[in-house]
Order: structure tokens, then sequence, then C-alpha cells
């Protein structure tokens, strides 16, 4: 007999190695466990270095004892062939899981046990962690702006009927499903519009005018977040189709555009769009701020939603153009029907990127003086009587956009699985 | 004799400089089918795919059904309408139900209400005896159902003439049979027909006549029999000892 054998692993002595093996690897991860929640050190009796890396060494010799093929033990086998298929893997999970035990406590006592909500005052906030306090005052401010707090219910009107509207492809019966498409690219964006601008901005039927300067917090996101992605992707598209029109009028005007916008920085484009575009404008044509800046975002991020569909439209066979072709489609037909329903399809995990990229390139409209979430809080945490909650401030949209963020990437998982049909 | 449906004078195309078709006269009378043969690159594919203006020719004429097609042809539509095409790789439209696939261009560039046009879609699935798949997708299809497919949507057309090119190249051996039996009906039905392909035993079961190209060029045309039995040029005989 080998006199090692106590330390191979294999399937004839695996009861021994499995309760070793299990054994230290407890021990190691609860050392960690302690040292982190509970401030306790097992093995303080070492010397610190020696004490440091302990568990690292103690964990690593575990792992390596349960690494036995085909244990016929399955919940092992799972294990091992997940996430302790080598001696790197299996370090990099000990490591990992120690980061997460290090990480919780500390981030844990910051933003619950050690946090206050309570009181309306900056002095209501003693504890050391996080001061939630602030955000519940200025939540409002967060969410609507310097928009007067008695108007609120008009933004939360106008987006709940948008909302609305937008529902009613759900709801369009088989002889409607026709115009859907001339529904969404044309007359709900104007409906939305006359919405927002009726409702929100005011000035008619009795309500007071309000202008955009005072529009902000989560809303105004909202806002251009909205309109620049209903008008980037029409445009997107004609681009598209565009730069591989056989005109080469048409060809060379697409292909000029989409590298003259992709080559300007967006906060350069917002900035024109503010301060030099009026200049070149009559007098007396006024257009608001607001639209000026949804119109730059509009026509910045088409440029780039146009090289996302031209991408779809180069990946169909060439085949499915001379199908068409010989059906007697002309060329409308026949990217109506043929060519785009695949072309998008194929293209919608890049257009949400895009169009995630644009939701969040929205603070950048805080350059031309308008405050959207994140500018609202560069507002806030300037405020003499607020002072030093920058940390809390950032957290909270960072969740707020997460969230928005996310939601758009599962619709857009949705619709793949939707619009899957084998090819 | 009818009047011929196509006609091809002199006509030349150059991809690049490299000269595809050379000299190329063709007429082809109403209700008869043509089979094209030759080696791969020999230019038969692109001479049919230039009959209904997938492919520009650059000299000659070719008129299809009284119309000469060429640069300022504008109801280059119309003309493509009435010439059906079925291709080697099937190309049917993935996102589409295959009876979806049928209607389509019969709703919307014949302008035939939707109803009329599922009562025509069916009608000719079931000529190619696929009507019961009618609700499944391109995908779930086999490559011989699919090529039927591909055949009962040119069809829906109700076009004047059929281009086949090469449609059971792509197929495995057991689905050939099922594709050229739904070409041999489609024959006997009297369709306009020109055919490429590799299946010698489907041009001596209907072809009137069989065109050998090589080289860009017509080398021989002739009777079905006679181009069988005895065979003129060198190449033709060449080419028809390796491929029976």
């Amino acid at each position: 007999m080998n006199k090692f054998t106590f330390l191979r692993s294999d399937r004839s002595n695996i009861q021994l190695v499995l309760i070793t093996g299990t054994f230290l690897i407890t021990i190691s991860i609860l050392d960690v466990f302690l040292n982190s929640f509970f401030r306790l050190n097992l093995i303080s009796f070492l010397p610190s270095k020696v004490s440091f890396l302990t568990p690292f060494i103690i964990g690593m010799i575990g792992l390596n004892l349960i690494r036995i093929e085909y244990s016929g033990n399955k919940f092992l086998d799972i294990l091992n062939k997940n996430i302790n298929t080598s001696n790197f893997n299996a370090a990099l999970t000990l490591l990992i899981i120690f980061l997460i035990f290090k990480a919780i406590p500390p981030s844990l006592s910051w933003m619950i046990l050690d946090a206050n909500i309570s009181g309306d005052t900056k002095e209501a906030c003693t504890g050391t962690g996080a001061c939630w306090t602030y955000i519940k005052v200025w939540f409002r401010r967060f969410m609507y702006g310097m928009y007067p707090n008695e108007q609120h219910w008009r933004i939360n009107t106008a987006f709940l009927l948008v909302i609305g509207l937008g529902t009613f492809g759900l709801f369009a019966t088989e002889k409607m499903k026709k115009f859907l498409a001339l529904y969404y690219v044309v007359i709900y964006p104007i409906i939305a519009f006359l919405i927002i601008y009726y409702l929100i901005s005011g000035g008619y039927f009795g309500l007071e005018w309000i202008e955009t300067g005072a529009w902000g917090g989560l809303s105004l996101t909202f806002i251009v977040s909205f309109f620049c992605l209903i008008f980037c992707f029409p445009l997107g598209m004609i681009l598209a189709l565009g730069r591989r029109s056989n005109l080469p009028a048409v060809r060379y005007v697409s292909i000029g555009y989409i590298e003259f916008w992709r080559g300007v920085p967006l906060i350069t484009v917002l900035f024109m769009s503010s301060v030099m575009f009026p200049m070149f404008l009559p007098e007396d044509f006024f257009m608001d701020k607001l639209v000026r800046v949804i119109i730059a975002i509009t026509l910045f991020e088409g440029a780039y939603c146009a090289e996302v569909i031209r991408g779809g439209l180069q990946s169909l066979p060439r085949g499915q153009y001379d199908a068409a072709k010989s059906l007697g489609m002309g060329y409308w037909k026949m990217h109506i029907f043929v060519i785009l329903p695949q072309a998008l399809k194929l293209v919608i995990p890049g257009i949400c990127n895009t169009f995630l990229a644009l939701v969040k390139d929205t603070p950048l409209i805080f350059v031309v003086g308008l405050a959207e979430l994140a500018g609202m809080l560069a507002l806030a945490k300037t405020n003499p009587k607020w002072l030093g909650f920058a940390m809390e401030g950032y957290i909270f949209a960072a969740i707020i956009f997460w969230i928005i963020c996310y939601a758009m990437s599962k619709y857009s998982y949705n619709l793949e699985e939707k619009y899957k049909t084998d090819r | 004799m009818s009047e011929a449906i196509i006609k091809i004078q002199n006509m030349n195309k150059w991809f690049g400089d490299f000269q595809v078709l050379k000299d190329i006269n063709l007429e082809v009378e109403k209700n008869k089918k043509i089979v094209v043969c030759g080696p791969s690159g020999s230019g038969k594919s692109t001479l049919i795919r230039c009959i209904n203006r997938l492919e520009e020719h650059q000299k000659g004429s070719i008129v299809v059904d009284g119309t000469e097609l060429s640069e300022n042809t504008k109801n280059i539509e119309q003309i493509r309408a009435e010439v059906g095409m079925v291709f080697q790789q099937f190309n049917l439209f993935p996102h589409l139900s295959i009876l979806d696939n049928c209607t389509l261009a019969p709703i919307w560039v014949r302008k035939m209400p939707k109803k009329q046009a599922q009562e025509l879609a069916m009608q000719e699935l079931e000529k190619v005896q696929i009507s019961d798949q009618a609700q499944k997708f391109p995908g779930q299809l086999s490559g011989g159902q699919q090529q039927r497919c591909a055949i009962a949507r040119a069809l829906c057309m109700e076009p004047k003439i059929m281009l086949f090119d090469e449609p059971t190249s792509a197929l495995d051996p057991e689905m050939i049979k099922e594709v050229l039996d739904a070409m041999v009906n489609l024959a006997k039905g009297g369709m306009t027909m020109i055919v490429v392909t590799h299946e010698m035993g489907f041009a001596k079961e209907v072809a009137d006549e069989v065109i050998f190209m090589d080289e860009g060029m017509i080398v021989e045309k002739a009777e079905t029999k006679e181009f069988f039995a005895n065979p003129k040029s060198d190449r033709t005989k060449l080419f028809l000892s390796q491929i029976l």
C-alpha cells in the first residue's frame, strides 16, 4: 500500500475523503464568515501573516480532496463539474466566496443597519450609515424637478395616458393590425407629443403654463428618452436603407449623415443645439430648448441605429431579395414585407444596446441647463443645507437607472423569443 | 407554329471583365419545356436569371411576353410577376408560415382579396401535396417539402412562364423524386418551362428541347430524342458520357 493513500481521492476511499474534505472547506469558510460578520478570529493563535492565508489554503486542500471523478454522488458531481474542475477554478470559487463575505457586512450596515430615514432635516441623520432622509425629502424634486408640487398630477396623468395609448396594439383586432405600424410610427408620437405639450406644459384649458426649464427629474428622463427612442428608430431605418440604395445621391447623403453624427461627441451636439443653433434661426422664430435637445439626440442616435439596422440587412442572404423580386415585388414591398421583418428581428439585441446607451446618455442634457434625474442630484448635493450626501444620491440614481435598463433588456429578450422562427 | 414567348437575340453579359454569356440566341414558344444543362460555371443559371432580370445583360436583346427588358423598362415588376422562379436554395421567407409565403405576393402584387388568395394557395399546396403543412414555418419542413412549397409559391402568381434554377441540386437524393414529380405534373398541365438541371431522366421525360451550354455559349440545341440519341458536338458527347 502506498503510504499517501489517505490523500489520494478516488472512489475506494470516498467516505473518508468526503468527510475530511467537507470538514476542511467548512472550517475555511466558517473562519472567514466569523471573521467578517462577528470580528472573531478562530486561528488568532497563529502569526498574523499565516493566519491571513490559512482559510484559503485549508479550503484549497479540502476542494482538492473532494475532486473525485464519477464519484456516484450526484451533488458532488455537479459541484465538481461546475465550480471545482481544476485548482484554478477552485481558487476562484474560494476567493469569490471570501470576497462576498467580506463585502456584505460593511455595505449592509451602511445601507440599512446604521442608516437613517426618519425626520426631514439633515440633523435627523445621526448614525454612521447612509442618510436616506435626504432622498425622502428630495424625492419629489428627483422625480419632477422644479415643477410646482401642486401640479404634479398633470405629469402623472400625461404619463398614464401615453402609456395607455401605447398598449393599444395589444387590443387591436385583426382588421386594425394592418395599421399598427402606421399608428406606432406616425400617429402615436404625434398624440403623445400633444398630450405632453398640452398637459405638462399647459397654458391652455385653464392650466397654468410651466416652462420647460422647470421640468426635471426622472419625468424629464422619461420624456427625453421616450421621444428620442420613437423618433430615432424610423430615422435609423431610412438611413440604413439609404446607405444601401442604388441611387448614388441617396447613398452618399446617408453615408455623409451617418459618418458626421457618429464622428461628433454628443456633448458637443447638445451645446450646438442650445447655443449655436438659435443664432442661425430668424429672430422671431422660437424653438423650445427641450425640443431642440430632443431633436439633437434623435439625430445623433439615429446614425447609430442606422448602422445597427444595416448590419441586419447585410446578414440576409441574397436569395431573399431574389425571391421577393421574382414574385414581382417592388423595392418598398420587398423591404416592408420580406427584408425588414427579418433584418429587424436579427438586430433586436443591437437596437436594445443602442437604446440603453441612449437612456443613459440623457444625463448629458445637464450641460444645457436641463436637470433630469442625475442633474437634479447634482443640484441637490450642492444645496448648502444638504451638503455631503452625494453618495446616497448617486446610489439612488444608480438603482433607478438599473431598474429602467434591466426592464428594457428583459423586454428585448421577450421580443427575441416572440419573433423567433427557425431559419 | 405558335408565337415565341421568350426571344433572346445576340445577348452578351459580363461580370466585370469576365464574359459569362456569349452571343446567346434562343426562342421559346408557348407551352414548350426547355431543359438547359452543362457543366458548372457555364452560365446556365445566369442565362435564366437574365430572363426575369435578376441579372442585367449588357448587349443584345431579351423580349419576354412582348416586352423588351432594358434599363428603361419601367414595368419590370409586372414582367417578373408573369415569370415564376424556383431557386436552388428554395429561398422561402423564414419569418412567414407556408401559407403566408404563398399568399404574400398575390395579395400585395396582384391585389387579390386575402380570402381568395388563401383558397388559391391551398389549391396550389394541394397540387404539390403539402397542404397539411400550411401553418408550419419553412424551418420546420424538410428540403423536399420546402422546394415544393417554393414551386407552389411561384404558381400562386399564376405565371405564364416558370424558370427552375437547379431545383433539385440542394436536396438529399431521396427527396429529389418528390420535387421532380411536382415538376412533371406541372409540365403535363401545359406550363411554359425553362429548367436548369442535371436530372437527365427528367429531361427525357418532359423536355421538348434540350440545350447544352459550355463556357457561356450554347453549344448544342436539339429535340430531346435527337439530343440524347446523336449529339453532334464532341463536347456534348463527353458531357453526356460523364453524366449518364
